[in-house]
């Protein structure tokens, strides 16, 4: 009993911090993809929350990141909004992946319009999911990104240059991903695991 | 039948101040040649000051400086009736404007739908003071009988011919609608109100008195019918504030804006309809007048989604010159489909609708700048797609995530060639001819791209997309 009694003091004199409980995300949604579900501290992407993904470069698999969410999120009759594209996306190739076409809506701007732009659409909370190209983000961008997914309770996701990951972001999700391997930087409830994730299906040479 | 009247004591006097953010501060309305102006309505504000209705105005000016004028305009007040007729039209659709500065409405036939009187009474009101003007309200069952009531009370209804009778025989015989040489000889007769006119035989009446008189005695005790011309709404909507100074910042066209949208939503509201593209025109002094388009995908009449369409439109214009007056026009005025909704919504926090989101998407980056996307049939890539929504196709051969708007030469050494070639040959008939091989390829880095090299040509393979 007396350690208890030492313990209470040891707290009341402020000596020692206690932890907050960590609020682990509500709900996750399954990406799809097993490997990178289970290396998730949620099982998934974190919902109603901004997920960063930086890309080395065009043509490593980062869409077939994405496809299996936004197939599933489409096909539930949820719309997924794409601002900023930094191509035009092939009707074929998103069609073949399982997208439905008619609940996805592409928004052209740039800049600061694809931001504000963005922040609309997830505040709004009319749509599943918004994915955005922003050329420029600065941590305040993001902030803002990342508060507005939580108000609208809407799937947010950022597709940024790799060298951004030296920077910190208040992203709950951060993704590395180039032509060989997929990492986590940083997830909120969670440790990000050290190894990376062995996706066979997004790595080049894989499947399509 | 019952029949509602609203009078607009003051109308020509709020028709002015509804434009003016200071409605507090005093104002006098001007009539009469430019040699003898004379006050023609006065607002409160004014009133206290010690001006009146009458006074010329350089008895004004001597009481006082510190008061604002605008013009006594018959075509204004005109303009106003029409705005009311137009929104008491969306209650019933017998309404008419017989009467001067007064709207009458069949409402007996629109109880059932707006609830019990008090209720609708309510709603009128409510309609009529936020659109600013000032109102007397009495229900009577024929119109002349609702009309003449109107003059005294406010807030009275009678729906049997007995009360009418009642209430009418207390009435004074000035207000009873004669003209003014019939009541003065009925007051100097001694007949002083209608119990004392009607208890005098009717053929010395006739003898009397020009047939006018009986014909409205009859009008009020609901004997002889009051043949009523309906309104009928216009067909387009058009309304034009003068400023009453030059503006040359967006802010200062703020509150005329919000004016000619609350305006064009009741408009609208009235007709059962909305509007899906409309103008507002900005006029200046001595130059072309500088125009908003704002054109929406679907109807709509919500006035403060229209306001801030409007504004954001609005704001992106670089004005030219001082602005002198704003016009809203809106010819395109299609049916109005509320929007579906569910009634357990799986997103109870979803604070604006899709539609009104793409709006204002549309209003602050173009109107291109929001579309879906579909595949088409057709070999070419660059004619594979098209941004109109349409039926899905059904699954092509493997194509690439991104498309590159322009195919770049690919000057990349080590390439290795995954897959491939894919011939595409089409286009001869429509002058874009395409013969191309197309490759999957890979990069050194990692990077799957697809790429082409025109047939029988030996230069660098073009990238035209990536797998990504």
């Amino acid at each position: 009993m007396s350690a208890v009694v030492a313990l209470d003091r040891l707290l009341d004199s402020r000596h020692v911090w206690r932890g907050q409980a960590i609020s682990s995300p509500s709900s996750t949604q399954s990406t799809g993809h097993t490997e990178l579900d289970s290396a998730l501290p949620g099982g998934g992407w974190p919902g109603s929350a901004l997920s960063e993904i930086l890309v080395a470069t065009s043509g490593i698999g980062e869409l077939r990141l994405l496809w299996p969410t936004l197939a599933r999120l489409t096909s539930a009759g949820e719309r997924v909004v794409l601002v900023g594209t930094p191509h035009i996306p092939c009707p074929q190739a998103w069609l073949a992946a399982g997208v439905d076409l008619r609940q996805l809506m592409i928004v052209r701007a740039t800049g600061r319009d694809a931001l504000w732009a963005t922040e609309q659409c997830l505040r709004s909370g009319s749509c599943g999911a918004v994915v955005c190209w922003p050329m420029q983000a600065d941590d305040r961008a993001l902030r803002r990104l990342q508060v507005a997914a939580e108000t609208g309770k809407t799937l947010a996701f950022a597709y940024r240059p790799l060298d951004e990951a030296v920077n910190a972001s208040p992203a709950a999700l951060r993704l590395t991903l180039d032509a060989r391997e997929l990492r986590i930087l940083k997830c909120r409830g969670g440790l990000a695991p050290a190894r990376p994730i062995a996706t066979p299906a997004l790595v080049a040479g894989g499947g399509h | 039948m019952l029949w509602a009247c609203i009078l607009f004591p003051q109308l020509a006097m709020d028709g002015v101040l509804r434009h003016r953010a200071d409605a507090d501060s005093p104002l006098a309305l001007l009539a009469g040649p430019a040699q003898r102006r004379v006050l023609q309505a006065v607002n409160p504000a004014a009133r206290a000051i010690g001006l009146r209705p009458g006074q010329s105005l350089i008895a004004a000016q001597a009481l006082s400086q510190d008061f604002a004028t605008a013009d006594y305009n018959p075509v204004e007040i005109e303009h106003w009736q029409q705005l009311l007729a137009a929104c008491a039209y969306g209650f019933s659709s017998q309404v008419s404007l017989h009467y001067p500065r007064c709207l009458l409405m069949e409402v007996h036939s629109c109880l059932s739908l707006f609830g019990p009187w008090p209720r609708f009474e309510a709603r009128l009101r409510e309609e009529l003071s936020a659109l600013g003007f000032r109102h007397r309200i009495t229900v009577a069952p024929n119109p002349a009988a609702a009309r003449i009531l109107a003059n005294v009370h406010n807030g009275l209804v009678i729906t049997d011919a007995d009360a009418l009778r009642q209430a009418l025989d207390r009435l004074p015989v000035q207000h009873l609608g004669f003209s003014r040489e019939a009541a003065t000889a009925f007051s100097r007769m001694g007949l002083r109100n209608l119990a004392r006119i009607l208890a005098q035989p009717r053929d010395s009446l006739s003898r009397r008195f020009p047939a006018e008189v009986l014909v409205q005695l009859d009008r009020l005790l609901g004997i002889r019918p009051l043949a009523l011309d309906f309104h009928r709404p216009p067909d387009v909507f058009e309304q034009r504030i003068e400023l009453n100074f030059d503006v040359k910042s967006h802010q200062a066209l703020l509150f005329p804006l919000r004016r000619l949208t609350a305006d064009l939503a009741a408009y609208l509201a009235g007709r059962d309809s909305g509007v899906q593209r409309f103008v507002l025109h900005l006029e200046h002094r001595a130059m072309a007048d500088s125009q908003v388009q704002v054109g929406l995908l679907r109807a709509e009449r919500d006035a403060s989604m229209l306001f801030e369409l409007t504004r954001d439109r609005l704001e992106q214009l670089q004005l030219p010159a001082p602005v002198l007056a704003v016009r809203l026009a809106a010819r395109d005025l299609p049916r109005f489909a509320p929007e579906r909704r569910q009634l357990f919504d799986e997103r109870p926090q979803q604070s604006l609708p899709w539609e009104q989101l793409r709006e204002r998407l549309r209003a602050r980056l173009g109107d291109e700048a929001v579309h879906g996307l579909s595949a088409c049939a057709d070999h070419r890539p660059e004619r594979a797609w098209s941004t109109q929504s349409s039926i899905p196709q059904p699954i092509s051969p493997l194509r690439p995530g991104w498309l590159l708007a322009q195919p770049q030469p690919l000057r990349e050494a080590s390439l290795h060639i995954l897959a491939g070639p894919e011939r595409i040959e089409s286009g001869w008939w429509d002058g874009d001819d395409v013969r191309r091989d197309y490759y999957v390829i890979q990069t050194r880095s990692g990077q799957r791209g697809w790429a082409f090299r025109e047939l029988g040509s030996q230069g660098p393979l073009m990238l035209h997309g990536w797998f990504a």
